[in-house]
């Protein structure tokens, strides 16, 4: 449901500086969305259809690029992917470990013509 | 589908955060109430953990010493207003009509219905859900999370950005600890996995246990 809003965001983002550039048609849009938002491929796909008809971006492509979750130990400094339930650090075994990758949610690039 | 960057013609580039719109308003926001003093904490959890009878105790707890307002997020309904406006508490509901989060926007309109310059603490009541309020600023100066001891010692397993995102973990419901499995070593194992900054502090608003180490955590507050 939150997709909604966010859409109209990237949106908004992309004609800006689509116009910015002088470009008539945006063909592509570049997303970076860590694993550790709640922002999910699909659902801003399923409004980007339903919002982009008559904008810059009509027709564009969306292409995601998600970040997974990284940890780095606290104890050893070691930085690995936490998995389901495993938050143990491969190196030394202390739990969990400061969130260093995962957070990600912008507007890389657009490829414009 | 992971893309490489290659500065092809026609690729622009924009590395701009989609929130930054929120992030600006929530900045706002904050600059608003900081420079009247006021400390906001905004309180995130699942529908039901008990964030409205937590903030009646502290209300009730805190009378005579804190002037409290309360901004409301939830779908429908003025239930969570009603009790805490009978309770002489300023108050605005916000209904988000199904929007599974507050955002900035909300909140600055609801800023504008509360006697600002009566308050010493703001409490902003999200909507019940432990995903999507974490990714949207309001412009708080402390984000609590809240967890009741029925929803399960393993949250933060399937819930991590909730527990990796706020400064103190409340454990509601805590009378109810002798009665299910919650295990409270594990789950403060798991917070303190993930967030090395936030307490976890378990307490019932029912029976009054252990109510003093929150109201000790809002005392020690720094006032803006």
């Amino acid at each position: 449901m939150h997709e909604l809003p966010v859409t109209e965001d990237i949106l908004r983002i992309v004609t800006d500086h689509a116009q910015r550039a002088g470009a008539t048609h945006i063909k592509t849009i570049y997303l970076v969305i860590g694993d550790l938002t709640s922002f999910i491929d699909e659902s801003i796909q399923f409004y980007f259809d339903i919002l982009s008809p008559g904008t810059l971006a009509a027709g564009a492509r969306l292409d995601f690029r998600r970040i997974p979750t990284r940890f780095r130990c606290r104890e050893c400094r070691h930085e690995f992917t936490p998995e389901g339930r495993n938050w143990h650090c491969p190196q030394c075994g202390a739990l969990g470990g400061e969130v260093i990758a995962g957070k990600e949610f912008f507007v890389e690039s657009i490829e414009v013509e | 589908m992971s893309t490489t960057q290659p500065t092809t013609p026609g690729r622009v580039p924009v590395i701009e955060k989609i929130l930054s719109a929120n992030d600006e308003v929530a900045a706002r926001n904050r600059a608003r109430l900081t420079a009247r003093g006021i400390i906001t904490i905004n309180l995130m959890s699942s529908p039901g953990a008990g964030k409205t009878t937590l903030l009646l105790a502290t209300i009730a707890a805190l009378r005579g010493q804190q002037r409290i307002g309360v901004i409301e997020g939830d779908v429908a309904s003025q239930i969570d207003a009603d009790k805490i406006a009978a309770a002489e508490t300023p108050v605005v509901q916000i209904n988000t009509g199904g929007e599974c989060h507050l955002d900035a926007r909300m909140v600055d309109q609801a800023l504008g219905a509360l006697p600002l310059d009566e308050l010493d603490l703001l409490f902003i009541e999200n909507v019940g859900n432990l995903i999507c309020p974490v990714g949207f600023d309001l412009g708080q100066a402390y984000k609590v999370g809240v967890l009741s001891v029925p929803e399960g010692h393993d949250k933060p397993y399937k819930y991590p950005a909730i527990f990796e995102a706020v400064d103190l973990v409340v454990v509601t419901k805590a009378d109810l600890l002798p009665y299910l499995d919650f295990d409270l070593a594990t789950f403060r194992q798991l917070v303190a996995g993930l967030n090395a900054r936030a307490p976890v502090m378990p307490l019932s608003a029912k029976t009054g246990e252990g109510l003093e180490s929150w109201l000790a955590w809002l005392a020690a507050l720094p006032r803006p």
